[in-house]
């Protein structure tokens, strides 16, 4: 096989392989900093360990210290120095270690990541990806399972997206690093470990579009990052009872492709949303708020959220009791009329 | 029981005299007390002298603006010129300056225009000049935050092995806050170039420094984070900034962060809104207008005869000119177009932004037809 030239990079197109998606993530990272002497990366263990999840693995010794280093244990300070580094021409690429560790960083991504490009009228982007290793499913100790996507999209000036599989880890993660927004790059952690086979450097959709992973004509069934693959368990467990299910794998949480779930739903004038996350105030609320208001007369029946119990994250043994299942989903879809 | 141990705090029992090159009289200090630093030259003080007889006749007039009504609020730095203008001037041209809020004077002595610093103020813009042509970020509201940006372009600056160096300014009060702290220790533990200077202005909108901290001095703090930490008199602008600029070139070889406070105080409210006299007494106010920077170093330039009638009278010319450029430029109207607000937000167009903007064009249009309606009504 000859190597083709990718349009996006001038990388050369590798042999296909197989690779997990933190194995993805990792590559992302890594040919964008060949591609770019602007990226640079920084956070908690992310360097001589490659980061608790092993994202990072191997930067540290192919870049070195001056474009990859472990930061002081302070999640304000990694993303508040970020900030300055953008100002200055580098574009940051920081990790909060779990999804909750993020908080004490919240004063910064809130008050200056998502103003600054609008507070200085456009003369101050903040090209940072601040990636967040996010909810359950793994067996986490308190406060290494949250869902936080909410706080993120209720902040306007921040692009928030989510992968589900290795191709569009790789691929997002890659025009995240690109992007002149800054992004909160949320990675299911449940999903690490997925594995794909991808000849790198791989292009799927662009990062602000959702995909239709699979069509059906009865329900549109919507999920993001780890619960894609409980959709699509639902989805194939519903054709064995007759239901077709439409799968949208969202991608992207903030900006919403109002055009391709708008479609959807207006085809199957059924929707339903599945998040990890709480219900109450979640990102389940805006997505059956706004397709409500779009596409009301195209719906046969109010749209459904199958989401975690309005309660903090279980311990370990509890878990599979708070996350929605492919049964709970069927559940839940069989409250409606169906004439 | 009050949380707030009933004794003499610490702050007051035990810090030191602060370093100062210029005594409260105008008279230089000894060379053995100046700490190893070494006192401006005549030329130097003079430039800084009219520096901060400038920066006070703006500050000055934008408190009047405020209080005629014209300005939502400016938080005055009345007393806190010495701290102000020698950090500017501390700045080569390539530096950068992250400023808080109380920091105006520090981008007018840098170059910005009244106008620009006032968008703000006004309520224009959230911020309004160009950080990149003044190399100054926008100024920061949320305390210590700005530190934390300034040790991240410092980082930067020395990855790309340039030679900028970035200094932020911080109020006493801001020192509480957890950005202070891991400012101070990432720029410690990088060896950024970058220099904090604290304005112990002593009080934290109402509350005293003794209610923030029970160490004897901000600066002391530093050597718990490995840097260097000076005490200083911040109404001495010789030794503010003798002490910056030394902090300055150590930054610039390669040596690291410093941390520096410059006791000084506030001598207006907090802003228009406070009301200083529910938690200060009018003697303490009184006996810091007495201790005020720029009649300090007068003194001193008299002395030297370096103050001639000739020089002042050009000082307060150029002082009183600034003020009618500040006063001008309120009168002229800001042009605001709403639909700008959906402008900046991302560098990506999202469609529901675009949604929006729509929307409130429509309703703009319909505005400017009903007023149509109306006028021509009103012609009949």
């Amino acid at each position: 096989m000859s190597p083709q030239q990718s349009l996006e990079t001038g990388t050369a197109v590798r042999a296909p392989e197989n690779l997990t998606m933190a194995a993805a993530l990792n590559a992302a990272i890594r040919d964008a900093m060949v591609d770019d002497p602007s990226v640079v990366l920084f956070g908690e263990d992310v360097g001589p360990l490659g980061g608790v999840f092993r994202v990072t693995d191997g930067l540290y010794a192919e870049f070195g210290e001056t474009r990859v280093s472990d930061s002081p244990l302070a999640e304000a300070g990694i993303v508040g120095t970020a900030i300055g580094m953008a100002m200055y021409g580098l574009r940051p690429v920081v990790e909060m270690q779990f999804d909750a560790f993020s908080y004490p960083a919240f004063q910064q991504i809130v008050s200056h990541v998502a103003k600054m490009r609008n507070r200085t009228r456009g003369k101050i982007p903040l090209p940072i990806v601040i990636r967040i290793p996010y909810a359950g499913d793994i067996g986490g100790v308190e406060h290494h399972s949250d869902s936080s996507e909410a706080y993120w999209t209720a902040t306007p000036g921040l692009t928030v997206v989510s992968p589900s599989n290795p191709a569009d880890a790789y691929s997002m993660l890659r025009e995240a690093i690109a992007s002149d927004d800054p992004v909160i790059f949320m990675e299911p952690k449940s999903r690490y470990w997925s594995k794909a086979s991808l000849a790198l450097p791989v292009q799927t959709e662009p990062l602000n579009r959702a995909v239709v992973l699979r069509e059906g004509t009865d329900v549109t069934l919507i999920a993001y990052g780890p619960t894609v693959k409980t959709a699509l368990a639902t989805a194939e467990q519903a054709t064995a009872e007759g239901l077709s299910i439409e799968l949208i794998d969202l991608r992207s949480l903030s900006p919403f492709d109002d055009e391709t779930v708008g479609a959807s739903v207006r085809k199957t004038g059924r929707a339903a949303i599945v998040h990890e996350a709480a219900q109450f105030g979640g990102y389940g609320a805006e997505v059956a708020a706004r397709l409500t208001e779009r596409n009301f007369f195209y719906l046969a029946a109010p749209i459904l959220r199958i989401t975690g119990f309005d309660i903090p994250y279980p311990s370990p043994k509890l878990e599979e009791y708070f996350l929605p299942t492919p049964d709970r989903i069927l559940a839940a879809l069989s409250t409606w009329e169906w004439s | 029981m009050s949380l707030n141990v009933e004794s003499t705090p610490l702050t007051a029992v035990l810090a030191p005299p602060p370093l100062r090159l210029i005594d409260d009289t105008g008279r230089a200090v000894a060379e053995s007390e100046s700490g190893g630093f070494t006192l401006p030259s005549v030329p130097t003080l003079l430039g800084l002298y009219r520096q901060m007889v400038i920066a006070r006749r703006f500050d000055v007039q934008v408190t009047a603006l405020t209080r005629q009504g014209r300005l939502a609020t400016y938080p005055s730095a009345l007393g806190q010129e010495a701290c102000e203008i020698a950090a500017v001037a501390a700045l080569a041209p390539q530096d950068w300056l992250f400023p808080t809020y109380r920091d105006s004077i520090a981008l007018l002595t840098r170059g910005v225009e009244p106008k620009d610093i006032l968008a703000s103020f006004r309520g224009d813009w959230h911020s309004g000049y160009d950080y990149h042509q003044h190399r100054i970020a926008p100024q920061a509201t949320p305390l210590a935050t700005q530190a934390l940006h300034a040790v991240g372009l410092a980082t930067a600056s020395k990855l790309k092995r340039d030679d900028t160096v970035a200094l932020t300014l911080l109020g006493d009060g801001a020192t509480s806050e957890g950005d202070a702290h891991e400012a101070f220790n990432f720029a410690a533990v990088w060896q950024a170039p970058v220099v904090f200077v604290v304005q112990n202005n002593q009080f934290a909108i109402s509350v005293p420094l003794d209610k923030q901290m029970a160490c004897r001095t901000i600066a002391d703090k530093a050597i718990g984070y490995g840097m260097p930490g000076y005490y200083v008199d911040g109404n001495d602008v010789a030794a503010m900034y003798a002490v910056i600029a030394a902090a300055m070139d150590r930054a610039r070889s390669g040596n690291g962060p410093t941390l520096i406070e410059g006791l000084t105080y506030r001598i207006e409210a907090h802003t228009n809104s406070d009301d200083p006299t529910r938690y200060r007494k009018t003697a303490d106010v009184d006996l810091w207008r007495s201790r005020d920077p720029i009649e300090r170093l007068e003194k001193y330039l008299v002395a030297q005869g370096a103050l001639s009638e000739e020089v002042r009278a050009e000082i307060m010319a150029a002082a009183e000119k600034l003020a009618t450029t500040t006063r001008d430029c309120m009168t002229e109207q800001a042009v605001i177009d709403p639909l700008e607000l959906f402008e900046h937000v991302y560098s990506t167009p999202r469609a529901a932004l675009a949604e929006q903007r729509a929307f409130l064009a429509a309703e703009l249009d319909g505005d400017a037809a009903a007023s149509a309606v109306i006028s021509e009504e009103g012609t009949r």
